[in-house]
């Protein structure tokens, strides 16, 4: 479980979040949502520690992350998988080392052992007989699954996931999608997902965090999102013409 | 300024930590020593020997008193490019070489948020990223330099030989007339030093791209103007130490 209390963060004179509190239970897929630029991204980057608070504590577990030594801060960041918005694949490596990668740095494991479970992970997405293309040989949705390979890599307790689906049409958004939740629920990950796509939120959310302004306006699940009487979370969930006309029906 | 100063050494903190894992770092240093120095032998060479050339022939079109004997030309052309020619000149063209090479492999790893993967991973980047390099150049461009001597030389050598200003005997003479070994020394403290330079400022400029692939372009072209004007300026400095 990861206990977000009290968290602030401004840039300069800027507020981008303002105490903020929030709860990921373990074995959840959180999704976090709000409109762009309300600070998703720059939450996300507190939370793995990418960026520092200027209040407020992270707590992994108990283990407050901000209060830590660096080495202790480490051990944590070991515990964490983390897809980025882009994939963030390393260009230099081929899709399999790419998933070693993580290993070779942080275990003593035999290069078998290693191309087994990068194996194992690769498999487990759904990716077969693309080991040895580099990401620039990759489409956007592949290059999203050999991210989220390399992220449970290690087996992580704590995924995070950055519009996991941004750029990618309805199905392939749907299966990431649908990864995600299940390998959540497989591996018994405190999974928190940044998201404003709306067919995310009714498909996986089992938690659901909305941000407006810096603020958490809103939390409930799936089911509550489209019966909420908050007028700014049901802004942003009937955004869209085909949210609209299903509400009207 | 300040603060970039105050940035690039706390940067130099991060980088000179001990590597995650040595077996990693090996293979890296060994890839960049490929890179960095190998790959650029081809350019070293051909500008060495053409600068040789018009060193030698700028030499002997001087002299044109027959008291000066021939073999200054040949002890001439080795002076200028063991003291400047080879260790400055093809430091500044490193400079261009590796140097734009670092920053825009960095850059783009920093937009792309590559390195923000190596650190979510409980990796230090700076220390992963530039450290093989900046190892890799400071062990091979003395090398690099060593050899640029002798393809100048040659290069001198070849002009007397094909254009008769000066017989192969009086320019060999010329050579090892007087040769202090200290003048190699002198040199290669330089080249190290630059080697120091273009890496860490090339790292550095790399390192702290924001945005997007015009910034990448943008850090790579102020990674090579910064790194030259580093290397013009301890160049005065360095000289003024250990020559006066
Ligand atoms: N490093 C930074 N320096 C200054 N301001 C920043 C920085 N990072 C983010 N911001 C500001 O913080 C605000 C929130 O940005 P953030 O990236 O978190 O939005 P987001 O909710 O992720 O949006 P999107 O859905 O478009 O990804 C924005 O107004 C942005 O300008
Ligand atoms: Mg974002």
């Amino acid at each position: 479980m990861i206990e977000v209390l009290n968290i602030s963060k401004s840039f300069g004179n800027k507020q981008v979040l303002n105490d903020v509190s929030m709860q990921f239970e373990k074995g959840k897929t959180n999704l976090i949502i709000g409109q762009s630029g309300s600070g998703k991204t720059v939450l996300m980057k507190c939370l793995v520690g990418l960026m520092p608070v200027d209040q407020g504590k992270i707590m992994f577990d108990g283990r407050s992350f901000h209060e830590m030594s660096f080495r202790k801060q480490k051990e944590i960041r070991k515990e964490i998988g983390m897809l980025f918005q882009g994939g963030a694949l390393f260009d230099s490596l081929t899709v399999e080392e790419n998933v070693i990668f993580p290993l070779t740095m942080f275990t003593a494991q035999s290069e078998e052992e290693k191309r087994e479970r990068a194996n194992f992970c690769l498999q487990r997405v759904n990716l077969k007989n693309s080991n040895h293309l580099y990401p620039s040989e990759l489409s956007g949705g592949m290059i999203k699954r050999v991210a989220i390979a390399r992220a449970i890599a290690m087996n992580p307790p704590y995924l995070f996931c950055d519009e996991p689906n941004s750029g990618l049409d309805p199905i392939t958004s749907g299966v990431i999608d649908e990864l995600i939740s299940e390998l959540t629920e497989e591996f018994q990950m405190t999974t928190v997902v940044n998201t404003h796509d709306m067919n995310s939120v009714i498909r996986i959310g089992d938690k659901v965090f909305f941000i407006n302004d810096g603020r958490l306006w809103w939390e409930g699940d799936k089911h509550q999102v489209l019966y909420s009487d908050n007028e700014e979370l049901n802004d942003f969930v009937f955004a869209t013409e085909l949210t609209r006309r299903l509400k009207a029906n | 300024m300040i603060f970039e100063l105050g940035r690039y050494i706390l940067l130099m903190f991060r980088v000179f930590r001990k590597p995650e894992k040595w077996s990693v770092f090996r293979s890296q240093f060994l890839v960049e020593i490929n890179n960095l120095g190998l790959e650029s032998l081809g350019i070293v060479a051909i500008i060495s020997v053409f600068m040789g050339a018009v060193v030698a022939i700028q030499t002997s079109y001087n002299i044109d008193s027959p008291l000066i004997p021939l073999t200054m030309v040949g002890f001439t052309t080795r002076q200028s490019v063991i003291l400047e020619f080879s260790p400055t000149i093809i430091s500044l063209i490193l400079a261009g070489k590796i140097g734009s090479r670092i920053a825009s492999e960095i850059g783009t790893m920093r937009v792309t948020e590559q390195i923000d993967a190596l650190e979510v991973m409980g990796i230090n980047p700076a220390n992963y990223l530039i450290l093989p390099k900046l190892t890799a150049a400071v062990f091979i461009n003395p090398f690099i330099i060593i050899l640029s001597i002798g393809f100048a030389l040659v290069g001198g050598w070849l002009v007397a030989l094909l254009t008769h200003l000066v017989t192969t005997h009086d320019y060999i003479t010329g050579i090892r007339y007087d040769f202090d070994s200290y003048t190699i020394i002198y040199a290669l403290i330089k080249t190290v030093f630059f080697a120091f330079l273009i890496t860490t400022i090339a790292g550095y400029k790399g390192f702290f791209t924001r945005g997007g692939a015009l910034e990448v372009g943008d850090a790579s072209t102020k990674a090579v103007v910064w790194s030259c004007i580093f290397i013009i300026l301890f160049n005065l400095i360095l000289t003024q130490i250990l020559l006066s």
